[in-house]
């Protein structure tokens, strides 16, 4: 049923995408408002001689900003708005620089076990390599890995770590 | 960082799937054979002492019993012990004091607070000696060095206030396997006052690990049932996860990220080497022997979404065993290998399973409000020890029909059961919040005696293999 609600979500952003041309991050009219993000992506990139390359993390952290990485709700592994709005700022930014390869991380928070887990980060790195796949980027570009709770990136025991952990990271391959 | 995202992309976009071994250590190879050199004959065991089978420890807990230094017959060099076969006479005395007093098993006096017998006294007690102590119970023992240089190791209990002799039994070993002869001498004793099934001769694998908690370094490590014999099997440039001792502990069944995805591999501990268990694209977890060692479970995560298959250990087609949109994960069989135990979320959140071992038949079997994770089926049958979550994570134990269940722990985050080859003990991990430490714990079947286990560094994902052949 997520796919479903995705899938349909996808065809309006696949829309709207196309009608916004010069990656101005807006969040479509169809959707649910969204909470404010405290930070803004930069969807341009500044091509300075001495700025990140292309096929560098810096790179694409530079374009999209803190879109390059989704978060989920509790055992939940389905794409809401924002991260549908991330997603779209990276396929555009993967549709400029068609060369990229990229992985997805999916990653849970600590509170379930080891085994499920991993299940689970699968299932969320899959969700959203099937967003980007909607929006037009190809699979054989995506690769997707699994580390359910191993791989921490907020390390207090609280809610608001694990949201922060809770999510699926795009990293650029090469 | 850069180099191993380089090497995973080759692997992917080019041609994957070797088996790559770089983060192994040096082969530990096999171990040595145990020969029984005597026991006693089944006509005859005397009767007396404990009679039946007690399956409350309350019962004989307090039962005193004395374990003096086992005697030698001459003094002799040994490879077991610099100081020749007396001082490892004393050393095996101490293993088993140290086995019957962690386990919470009895009131155990070792050898350093009580007079050793003469190597005549073994089979001939001094009774006027023993009787005064407070212990209901004696163990003698000798060690002899043989000219081959294997160990002759006897083992004798006897009952203080009968003045009777219990049971006996003897055993040659390699010097290197002595501690396998205290642990068999700790079983005789235990089986025999308890009657229950023995465990102490029997090994552990388990997930060593280090390193702050967003890089933790988690390495594949095996050890005795009482710490001794450690050894590290991966070195720890690649994540190791969930290992599972062959039932004849000839391999270690465990996941690996050595080609950086998810991936179960078959580790020989003989060789050394290892293979995957399939030849296959997608992420292989959770892997689990059947109870006689020619299958193999694992699951699979197929375009994220994760099933539960069966393979022969000899290689071949994998049959897939669940079906559902949900996670389907782990597995463990019941004892006869008819039915498999195992982890789904199909109902919305984490609930255990039992299907039959062919796949058919799969119902859920606990009800109770909170979530069932990583059941695991006890040895005896009886019980299946799982995680349950229910805002923080416990051990806990239930009928295989789901019923009277009843928690054993209380920590923060207790995980992952694993069952003594006896099933009256089990064993887990208890990460602690915030700092994100781990460590193994054990409780027994009451919840009244739990006490961490001793490992190098931090631990987690203990895995008890069965009593060694």
């Amino acid at each position: 049923m997520n796919f479903s609600v995705s899938k349909t979500s996808a065809i309006i952003l696949m829309t709207s995408a196309l009608a916004l041309g010069a990656c101005q991050k807006k969040a479509p009219e169809e959707l649910p408002p969204v909470q404010q993000t405290t930070s803004t992506p930069a969807p341009t990139p500044a091509p300075t001689p001495t700025g990140p390359t292309v096929g560098s993390q810096a790179h694409f952290e530079q374009a999209v900003g803190s879109s390059s990485v989704i978060y989920f709700d509790t055992d939940r592994f389905n794409i809401d708005s924002t991260d549908a709005a991330a997603l779209q700022a990276q396929a555009q930014y993967f549709a400029r620089f068609p060369q990229l390869t990229f992985t997805i991380e999916g990653h849970c928070d600590e509170r379930g076990t080891r085994e499920y887990n991993l299940a689970l980060g699968e299932r969320r790195a899959n969700a959203a390599k099937n967003y980007l796949v909607s929006l037009g980027v190809s699979p054989d570009r995506i690769r997707t890995v699994s580390y359910g709770k191993e791989r921490p990136v907020a390390l207090a025991s609280n809610p608001q770590a694990w949201a922060q952990n809770r999510r699926a990271a795009s990293i650029i391959i090469n | 960082m850069k180099t191993p995202l380089f090497l995973t992309a080759a692997l992917l976009f080019a041609a994957p799937l070797a088996a790559q071994s770089t983060d192994l250590g040096e082969p530990m190879g096999d171990g040595g054979e145990v020969e029984t050199a005597f026991e006693q004959d089944a006509g005859e065991e005397d009767a007396s002492g404990l009679t039946g089978s007690t399956t409350d420890t309350s019962d004989w807990t307090d039962l005193g019993i004395a374990i003096p230094a086992f005697a030698t017959d001459r003094d002799r060099e040994t490879a077991a012990n610099a100081d020749g076969t007396a001082a490892l006479g004393r050393e095996v005395a101490r293993v088993i004091t140290a086995n019957l007093r962690n386990n919470g098993l009895f009131k155990p006096t070792g050898p350093d607070s009580l007079p050793s017998p003469s190597f005549a006294q073994i089979t001939s007690p001094s009774w006027g000696s023993w009787s005064g102590r407070g212990a209901e119970m004696l163990v003698h023992g000798y060690v002899r060095g043989r000219d081959d240089g294997r160990l002759v190791v006897g083992c004798y209990l006897y009952d203080v206030a009968l003045q009777d002799e219990l049971i006996r039994e003897g055993w040659v070993v390699r010097p290197a396997d002595w501690r396998r002869a205290a642990h068999k001498c700790s079983d005789l004793i235990y089986a025999r006052l308890t009657g229950e099934d023995p465990f102490f001769d029997s090994r552990i694998a388990y997930i060593a690990e280090t390193g702050p908690k967003d890089a933790r370094v988690k390495r594949l490590a095996v050890m005795d049932s009482d710490g001794a014999n450690h050894r590290f099997l991966t070195l720890g440039s690649a994540t190791a996860l969930t290992p599972r001792y062959s039932p004849d502990y000839s391999k270690i069944l465990y996941l690996s990220y050595v080609d950086g995805n998810p991936r179960i591999y078959v580790y020989d501990i003989g060789t050394g080497r290892q293979t995957l268990v399939t030849e296959n694209r997608n992420p292989t977890l959770a892997p689990r022997w059947s109870p006689d060692g020619r299958f193999i479970l694992f699951s699979m995560a197929v375009a994220g979404n994760t099933d539960i298959y069966r393979v022969p250990v000899t290689g071949g087609q994998s049959v897939r065993l669940t079906d559902t949109p949900g996670i389907d994960i782990g597995g463990s069989y019941s004892p006869d290998g008819r039915q498999i135990v195992f982890e789904s979320d199909r109902s919305g959140t984490q609930q255990c399973y039992v299907m039959d071992a062919d796949g058919s038949n799969q119902r859920r079997i606990t009800f109770f409000g909170g979530r069932c994770a990583t059941p695991e089926w006890s040895p005896r049958g009886d019980q299946i020890a799982f995680t349950r979550i229910a805002g923080d994570f416990n051990i806990a134990v239930m009928t295989p029909a789901g019923r009277n269940l009843r928690v054993l722990t209380n920590g923060w985050q207790d995980e992952a059961p694993t069952w003594a080859p006896n099933g009256r003990i089990i064993q887990f991990f208890r990460t602690t919040r915030n700092a994100g430490r781990s460590s193994l714990w054990q409780v027994d079947l009451t919840g009244r005696n739990e006490r961490r286990l001793p490992t190098p560094v931090d631990a987690s994902d203990p895995a008890w293999g069965p009593i060694r052949p």
